[in-house]
């Protein structure tokens, strides 16, 4: 049997040319001390192909119809064998891609990696990040849910600021002029044709540059990179201190590759997908859409940042770092590649992380937006049962200052927190505040009687800590 | 007949009967030292001799223009109806009709109420997706005020909040005042109007695109 197989194998592999294909490429020289800071440009891949493989099976019973999407969603999840697993490990992997390519990037930063002679490798990676980030956003968009049709109006809206062309693009976001039978489908060619098409052209060539410039050996200080002489001493490097890429060199990508597809599907197993929404009725208001959480960052920048330059940030924030990223080789190819030696570089990254991942948390508090459902003032709160602090309390509840401040933890936090406001303001800063509103707040002034302004001055008034307590 | 090949050229072979020869004197069919063996019968021309031969370069250049003639012909053959279908929807025109939301007085004077209503000419397979709201004031008994119900930040579905008085965005904390300005927040304009008329005691609103904010 084991004859057999092996003639077979030998027939294929003559008539076919796999070991001559693939020898060479398995076989290359590697540095030896590329050790684990190398697997994440392998996991990213690998999560790709996870991607690949479950959105397959997922097009199986998938309908890319708006009207039919969201039942065969809820079939997916909730009836077919597998199909709530298979989901999970979809939305999981699309998480590890990100996770891996941002990883990926920022080694490849902080290495140096990027400079004489594989500065398209980096440029190709950069645009690979951006078509990983567009499948994220697009993906979302395919759980069609009542947060992902509003997301595509959200884009589209995004997409209007665009000088000269943005209502054409948002025209063409949406399908149409309005969300409905277009939308979905144009969503669905491009996440699952387009961008997965583009995506395995350009890791194509990613891979070939990698094979063609070999991996960067690490860093090391006092060792800079001429471009005169660099290739003829990675050679010398290679041939002295070089061992094959398979198997030993890329047991470590197997290893850490596993473990990635593991967790992925124990996330898919014990988590599960993200939970449908409400169906995508546009006639429904009560939606509240938000990016995953890999766009979370933005979407939180765009509620932080003055809206007077709003416009341009949501523009030209993308274009920037796009763009920045993209020259990062044409500003420094040369020279020093140890991060120890550039610790600018190692500022970068660590800024990098610390803003997004400030702007995620904040992101997920989302503390811009108003609470819709604050309940009402609870008596032991308002401290009394009649007369104004309680008729001032009614009114902080029923015009909808509750919804935007917090007292003692009740209500939203758009706004400043009022526990303690009658140890803040005085009397007549609080009828100027409630009668002229501010940058976050309306102007009630012809909203409220004069009496009714009395009665919440009262309240507010009464909103002082106790004595003795700080 | 032999071919006419250009003076000096180098034919490689590892079998001489595949070739006849151009000139009297047959080239040599061995490749010189260094060189690695070429496969079974392949021609190898040297083009700095092509380059050289103003017939050769002529026909060349006649062949790559062709080829790249060609291979336009090609996507324009199949870009233009590809890119027509894919932009088609943005030419598309929605019949702006008026459509009727109900009685008059079924509207009370001072109220804000969302009605909701069908995209005039849904795609057949649109499905929930046709549908669409709108928030009506009825300001008099003669006026009525229609407003869309996407905030002009960033379009995500405003609400009203009836006690207050306000409408509220979830996403970035957009308000407005009952009359669709600006109360608080990052809105840059007021909430978009349809158009709205009473015919036979029948309130009716002109369907329209969803509005889309193009100012930075």
């Amino acid at each position: 049997m084991k004859r057999l197989i092996m003639a077979v194998w030998k027939w294929t592999d003559d008539r076919i040319g796999i070991s001559d294909m693939l020898g060479p490429s398995m076989g290359h020289l590697v540095p030896k001390d590329s050790k684990w800071w190398y697997v994440f440009g392998s996991a990213t891949l690998l999560a790709f192909i996870v991607q690949v493989v479950t959105g397959v099976a997922l097009a199986f019973a998938y309908v890319s119809s708006s009207s039919q999407a969201y039942e065969t969603l809820q079939f997916i999840t909730n009836q077919a064998p597998f199909g709530r697993i298979l989901r999970g490990m979809h939305y999981y992997g699309a998480s590890a891609m990100v996770l891996m390519v941002g990883a990926h990037l920022a080694q490849t930063f902080l290495f140096g990696a990027y400079k004489y002679p594989r500065e398209m490798n980096w440029a190709t990676g950069v645009l690979l990040l951006g078509m990983t980030l567009g499948m994220g956003f697009t993906g979302q968009l395919l759980r069609w849910d009542q947060t992902a049709a509003w997301s595509v109006v959200v884009a589209a809206e995004q997409a209007g600021r665009v000088p000269i062309i943005g209502d054409w693009l948002a025209r063409f976001i949406l399908g149409g002029n309005t969300i409905g039978g277009a939308t979905l489908s144009r969503f669905f060619a491009i996440h699952v044709f387009l961008i997965p098409g583009m995506l395995i052209a350009f890791i194509g060539v990613h891979l070939w540059l990698v094979l063609r410039h070999g991996i960067s050996e690490p860093p090391v200080p006092g060792q800079p990179v001429d471009p005169k002489t660099y290739r003829q001493s990675y050679h010398k490097f290679l041939e002295k201190h070089g061992h094959p890429f398979f198997p030993d060199g890329a047991w470590r990508d197997f290893v850490f590759g596993t473990g990635l597809i593991v967790a992925i599907a124990l996330l898919a197993i014990f988590v599960g997908p993200p939970k449908l929404d409400l169906p995508p009725d546009p006639s429904i208001l009560g939606a509240d859409p938000r990016p995953d959480w890999y766009l979370l960052w933005y979407f939180a920048l765009l509620a932080l940042i003055p809206p007077k330059v709003e416009g341009f940030v949501m523009i030209l924030v993308p274009a920037v770092i796009g763009t920045m990223l993209l020259i990062v080789p044409l500003m420094s190819n040369k020279g020093e590649r140890a991060a120890s030696r550039r610790p600018w570089s190692i500022a970068v990254v660590c800024l990098s992380v610390i803003l997004i991942g400030s702007l995620w948390v904040v992101g997920v508090a989302s503390p811009w937006s108003p609470n819709f459902n604050p309940g009402r003032l609870p008596v032991a709160v308002i401290g009394v049962e009649a007369g104004p602090v309680f008729q001032g309390a009614q009114l902080f509840d029923d015009r909808g200052c509750l919804n935007c401040h917090l007292v003692k933890g009740y209500g939203g936090r758009r706004g400043p927190d009022l526990t303690y406001i009658g140890d803040e303001l005085t009397q007549d800063n609080m009828v100027i505040r409630i009668v002229n509103g501010g940058v976050n707040m309306p102007a009630f002034g012809n909203m409220l009687k004069p009496g009714e302004i009395d009665d919440l001055v009262a309240f507010l008034s009464s909103r002082k800590r106790e004595k003795g307590k700080l | 007949m032999s071919p006419r090949w250009p003076a000096g050229l180098r034919i490689y072979a590892m079998n001489e009967n595949d070739i006849e020869p151009p000139h009297p004197e047959p080239p040599s069919i061995e490749p010189p030292k260094g060189e690695p063996d070429l496969p079974h019968g392949r021609i190898v021309m040297e083009t700095s001799q092509m380059e050289t031969d103003p017939e050769c370069v002529s026909r060349r250049n006649f062949f790559t223009k062709l080829c790249i003639a060609l291979s336009g012909v090609c996507a324009m053959v199949l870009g233009v109806p590809v890119v027509g279908f894919i932009v088609a929807p943005l030419f598309r025109k929605t019949p702006e009709e008026w459509i009727a939301l109900g009685k008059a007085e079924s509207f009370e004077i001072g109220k804000t109420v969302n009605v909701t209503f069908l995209d005039p000419s849904p795609l057949a397979w649109a499905g929930i997706t046709a549908k669409s709201a709108a928030w009506l004031r009825r300001v008099s008994a003669t006026e009525f005020i229609a407003f869309s119900v996407n905030c002009t930040h960033l379009g995500c579905p405003v609400r009203w909040l009836a006690d207050a008085q306000l409408f509220m965005c979830p996403c970035h904390g957009g308000v407005y005042y009952k009359d669709g300005t600006v109360a608080a927040g990052p809105p840059p304009h007021p909430l978009t109007r349809y158009d709205v008329r009473v015919v036979n005691d029948e309130v009716q609103l002109r369907a329209m695109a969803i509005p889309i904010t193009t100012t930075l």
